[in-house]
């Protein structure tokens, strides 16, 4: 079954989906959409980085996404965290990461694999590695949930009841480094933050707790992924733009039934 | 031994100090209320007491299992966060659903279980806070402005009801407010703070102080009786009450 490359690349997509979708419903809840953007554009430079020294990829970015975002938490920890800056180190990380990647000497990279993805070329090893890598941020965020919940909704609220918010936002911290590493084979490094938010703001008006909303999440991203899949293959369209598209079209059908559902 | 104790304290961002040279303390089962004009750092004590706002110099000791039940001056829940009233009070750790309605109800909330945080009135708002506080036992309650957005009658009973709460739970109760005559009637001690602690002592003491006066004028003291009420209940302790703290203005 796994000889398919159509069956692989739909496991890594719920695999990217298993981590991004409740990761991505706290990158909403504590409005880090930006960190998230800024996070995955840095790992181009983590590209280029693993190219130029001839590490392993993921390797690479694993180490400049989880140095992009320990700088932008202590930055936002000092206050500094101003749209603008943010919106700063976002596009540099992009424009640096792509100056870098041409810069490597001796090989022609295939840029746009590493922008958009390359889901359809994913090999059983990779699939290893995301599944690896999403099951351990899915127990990370299992783990820490209630702990995370109490510091999203309040930093002193959390510290009066014996928490430690910086802990926790350290958490969060790596696992969103650790989904970057693991999805930028997937739907590259432009479209990683979208996986992170467009589900869980899909899954915002079906939910009435926290927990309702990240398995509405997951479930809006395995339908984005079985959705861009197949519109991919019938269309001959790029497959991660596709599965980020199939996404968007779930937000704007919820967002569309969002006034119905409250009514009830 | 005093469930927190701050001593020599000084709270500052950046350079400039908020708060000089507070030493202070907290007695199991008391009322202490905090005044103070805005900016004259109430709200950064209480961060530093219960850990949030480390200090720039000076010492909190915190007495060792101490636990606290916050209640913030405001919580901005994004509308992105979903979030029912019984799902909050299991924040940060789970209660049994029998705890959670009890909590709610003597909170007198008790319809709203189901309710979400974003829909709740002010009010609403600040009894379901309460209730989650209540719900840890905690040997001190601490409220940061906990009436703000009520009005007087709402802030009346919101007041009562920590009062019933403190005799049923022998809890301590330290709480910042600006409803000065509502709340000081029924402190066992009040403080006054503009940078540094002006004056100290029981509310009638307070009251007189010419540095309270300065700050606040003589309105207050006729509504002081406003709520006043019988606050002749037994401790099962003395305080000192002394005022002897040689400020020099």
């Amino acid at each position: 079954m796994l000889d398919d490359f159509l069956v692989r690349a739909a496991l890594a997509g719920l695999g990217v989906v298993l981590a991004a979708a409740p990761l991505g419903c706290f990158v909403v809840w504590r409005r880090m959409a930006y960190f998230g953007d800024a996070t995955s554009h840095a790992a181009l430079l983590g590209v280029a980085l693993a190219l130029a020294t001839d590490l392993p990829v993921l390797g690479g970015v694993l180490v400049v996404a989880l140095a992009m975002a320990v700088m932008f938490s202590s930055l936002s920890e000092r206050h500094v965290s101003s749209d603008a800056l943010l919106g700063v180190l976002a596009h540099a990380g992009l424009a640096i990461g792509l100056v870098a990647v041409s810069l490597v000497p001796g090989q022609r990279v295939d840029l746009s694999a590493y922008l958009f993805g390359d889901i359809l070329a994913v090999s059983r090893l990779d699939l290893l590695v995301i599944w690896g890598g999403a099951a351990l941020v899915g127990l990370l965020l299992l783990l820490r949930w209630q702990a995370l919940l109490t510091s999203t909704l309040s930093a002193d609220l959390a510290t009066a009841s014996g928490g430690n918010p910086r802990r926790e936002q350290l958490i969060l911290t790596l696992a969103l480094a650790l989904t970057v590493a693991v999805a930028i084979k997937v739907v590259g490094a432009l479209l990683i933050a979208a996986m992170l938010i467009i589900p869980a703001a899909a899954a915002r008006p079906f939910a009435r707790t926290p927990e309702t909303m990240a398995i509405c999440a997951l479930l809006m991203g395995a339908i984005a992924v079985a959705a861009g899949l197949g519109g991919s293959f019938a269309y001959d369209t790029p497959t991660g733009p596709s599965i980020v598209a199939a996404a968007a079209v779930l937000f704007a059908l919820s967002t569309g039934l969002a006034p119905v559902l409250r009514r009830k | 031994m005093s469930l927190i104790e701050a001593r020599r304290l000084t709270l500052g961002y950046g350079g400039s100090a908020v708060l000089r040279d507070v030493s202070f303390a907290i007695e199991r089962g008391e009322i202490v209320t905090i005044v103070g004009p805005n900016g004259s750092g109430k709200s950064s004590l209480l961060r530093a007491l219960i850990g949030a706002l480390p200090p720039a110099s000076g010492k909190v000791t915190r007495s060792k299992g101490l636990r606290i039940g916050y209640v913030p001056q405001k919580l901005l829940i994004d509308a992105t966060l979903p979030l029912t009233a019984e799902r909050f009070l299991n924040l940060p750790r789970r209660q049994t659903r029998a705890d959670v309605s009890a909590a709610l109800s003597r909170a007198g909330v008790s319809d709203l279980a189901k309710a979400q945080m974003a829909s709740l009135s002010g009010g609403q708002f600040q009894r379901v806070l309460l209730a989650r506080a209540l719900l840890s036992k905690p040997d001190i309650l601490i409220l940061d402005e906990a009436t703000q957005g009520l009005d007087q009658p709402g802030a009346a009973a919101f007041y009562r009801q920590i009062e019933e709460v403190r005799q049923e739970m022998g809890l301590a109760v330290l709480m910042v407010s600006h409803d000065l005559h509502v709340v000081m009637a029924a402190s066992d001690r009040v403080l006054c703070l503009n940078g540094h602690i002006c004056c100290e002592g029981s509310p009638e003491v307070v009251a007189d102080a010419p540095e309270y006066r300065a700050l606040f004028g003589t309105g207050t003291q006729g509504t002081l009786a406003l709520y006043r009420h019988d606050h002749d209940h037994a401790h099962d302790h003395s305080h000192d009450h002394s005022h002897d703290h040689g400020h020099r203005h």
